[in-house]
Formats: C-alpha cells, sequence, structure tokens
C-alpha cells in the first residue's frame, strides 16, 4: 500500500477529533475574567430591610456565594430549590443579587419558593451585574475571605456542579 | 352625529399625538451617536453571540450601550472603553481581538495553514514533474520495442519474423 494514502487520512483523523471536541464545548460559557480577581465593590440597598445597604468589604473573612437571580428568570426557578437546600444545610452564606427585577415581584417570588439569602440586594438598573459581567442569569460567583472571586458558574448550579467543584472549592477555602 | 364624529376624530387626534410625544429624540448629539455606533458594532452581544452590540436590541445590549454612551460623555476613548468591557466580559466581546499569547495561533493560523499548503502543492507538483522526465527518459525495453514498431510500420518483412 502506498504510504502516501496515509497523510490525507491523518489530516482527516486531526481535524475529526476538533469537530468532536467542538462539539462537547458550549460557546455560551464565556470564561470570566474576574476570576482570581477582587469582588468589584458595589454598595447596594437590600431587598429586605431597604435602608440597610451591603458592600463586599462586610464580608470580608467570610466565604460566599453570591447568587445572581431575578422573578422574571425561568432558569432561577429551576436552580431555586438546590439553593434553598443549600443555604438549609448551612455551609456557605449565599447572598442575592436582584438582578433588574421590580422589589414587589422579587419579594413575591421568595415568599412562594423560599429564601435561601442570607441577604438579597437590589441591582435594579443592572449597573453591578455590568460590574460583575453578568450575561445570563441565574450566575453564581464563589469569593473567598479576602473577597476574591474564585469560581463563576454561568447558568443554574446542578447537583453535579454542587458536588463536584462548589463544595470541595468551599472547603478549601474555609479550611 | 358629525359633532360626535368630530369628538371622535379629535380624541384620536389627541391620542396619537400623546403617543407619538413620548417617542424620545433619536439622537441628542449625532458625533455622539455615530461614534457609539462605530464603537458598538465592533462589539459582540454576549446574549445573541453572533450579533454586535449595533445589532442586538437584547437587553443586556442595550444596556451595555447605554453604559458606553455614559463612559463616552465622560470623555473616556474608544480604547478605555474596550478596556472597560474586556475587563468584565473578557476578549471575546471584541470581534477584533487583540494579538498576544492565547490568541497568537487565531491569528497566526490561517497563515500557517496557506504557507503549508503551497508548500504541499509545490512538492506535489514537483514530483509530477520529475515522474513526466522519467517517462520521457525511455529505458532499454522502450527503446527496443520502439524500434520493432518502426520497423513495422516501415514494412520491413524481417521485423514480422
Amino acid at each position: 500500500m502506498n504510504k502516501k494514502f496515509l497523510i490525507p487520512l491523518a489530516v482527516f483523523v486531526v481535524l475529526l477529533g476538533f469537530l468532536g471536541v467542538g462539539l462537547t464545548l458550549n460557546p455560551r460559557e464565556v470564561p470570566s475574567p474576574l476570576i482570581d480577581k477582587a469582588a468589584p465593590a458595589f454598595s447596594l440597598t437590600q431587598l429586605h430591610e431597604a435602608d440597610k445597604t451591603l458592600t463586599p468589604a462586610d464580608l470580608k473573612g467570610k466565604v460566599w456565594l453570591l447568587n445572581v437571580w431575578a422573578s422574571w428568570c425561568v432558569s432561577c426557578r429551576q436552580e431555586h430549590p438546590l439553593l434553598v437546600e443549600l443555604g438549609k444545610a448551612n455551609v456557605v452564606p449565599i447572598y442575592g443579587l436582584n438582578y433588574k427585577d421590580q422589589r414587589p415581584d422579587a419579594l413575591k417570588w421568595l415568599d412562594q419558593f423560599g429564601n435561601p439569602y442570607t441577604a438579597s440586594i437590589v441591582d435594579a438598573d443592572g449597573k453591578v451585574g455590568i460590574d460583575y459581567g453578568v450575561y445570563g442569569v441565574p450566575e453564581t460567583f464563589l469569593i473567598d475571605k479576602e473577597g476574591v472571586i474564585r469560581y463563576k458558574q454561568i447558568g443554574p448550579i446542578t447537583p453535579q456542579v454542587l458536588q463536584e467543584k462548589l463544595l470541595p472549592m468551599i472547603r478549601n477555602l474555609q479550611g | 352625529m358629525t359633532r360626535l364624529l368630530a369628538a371622535v376624530a379629535l380624541w384620536c387626534g389627541l391620542v396619537v399625538s400623546a403617543v407619538a410625544g413620548t417617542a424620545e429624540p433619536v439622537a441628542q448629539d449625532p458625533v455622539l451617536e455615530k461614534r457609539l455606533n462605530e464603537l458598538s458594532a465592533e462589539l459582540r452581544c454576549l446574549v445573541c453571540q453572533n450579533q454586535s452590540l449595533a445589532d442586538s436590541h437584547a437587553e443586556l445590549a442595550i444596556d451595555l450601550k447605554n453604559q458606553v454612551r455614559d463612559l463616552m460623555r465622560a470623555g473616556k476613548t474608544d480604547d478605555e472603553i474596550k478596556q472597560y468591557l474586556t475587563q468584565r466580559y473578557g476578549d471575546f466581546v471584541l470581534y477584533n481581538p487583540p494579538v498576544k499569547a492565547s490568541t497568537w495561533l487565531l491569528w497566526v493560523g490561517p497563515f500557517v495553514l496557506l504557507v503549508g499548503g503551497v508548500f504541499v502543492l509545490s512538492w506535489i507538483l514537483r514530483s509530477r514533474r520529475r515522474d513526466m522526465a522519467v517517462a520521457k527518459e525511455a529505458s532499454p525495453a522502450d527503446t527496443a520495442d520502439r524500434e520493432r514498431a518502426r520497423a513495422l510500420l516501415a514494412g520491413d518483412g524481417a521485423a514480422r519474423e
């Protein structure tokens, strides 16, 4: 057999490999440049107590989750039971960033589906969302004791992501 | 009856003008809007990834355009605005990504493929030319056959055996 025919075959196999890997990637998941950077500062009013504000500086020394959610967001509803469970387990404080929502809708939504958040803060115009590079709600940031973003979940947290990624990272950062 | 019609017509006219009145002026500052359009044509909408910010009507795209407009009003240059966005969303927002280590393959890859293609083509052409040259340089067996053919054509009976 002529060895020359092996060259196109090899090229084809390599191409097939690239295409195969391409199929498993999700183009919607854009890696965040904020990983391992300080969480952008904000000072926003809280959802339940509108006279109180919250800033990331208040949470220094704690490992915490910042979950971006909205009552209009369908995937948030899908994710919510898991967050409620995680909130009950008292593993890590979850703070909610109520993104471009109406206060009454947001409060009703939490009453209806449960409130896993230590506190939710109100980002009515989405400016803080832009600072955090939010483009697809829900998104969740894991922030360490120094206020550095360590992980970003784009889209709903799945039980698999929680068990295999988030919880080990949280234990590691808390330890 | 005519008075009723007139009233209805007047009311309709009022409604129309009221609705028309709520429409915002398209461009308060045409120069700035032009600059905004040009810059946002180079920026990718993250929600509908194959559209630019200029083309997209996604809510995030509108928010980002407003943000870019505010930054322009604040006197930021286009480069500063691009930097502002890449700090938050990564190089992915730029349709024209910068040349650096992680984008090196993206920029150089096509040229490498082109040079490789030219090399392979010239190699194939050269080997084909070599084959033809070899074919022209007749082998000894060929010469004998040719001699025989010439003899046959010439009608030399001796060649018939």
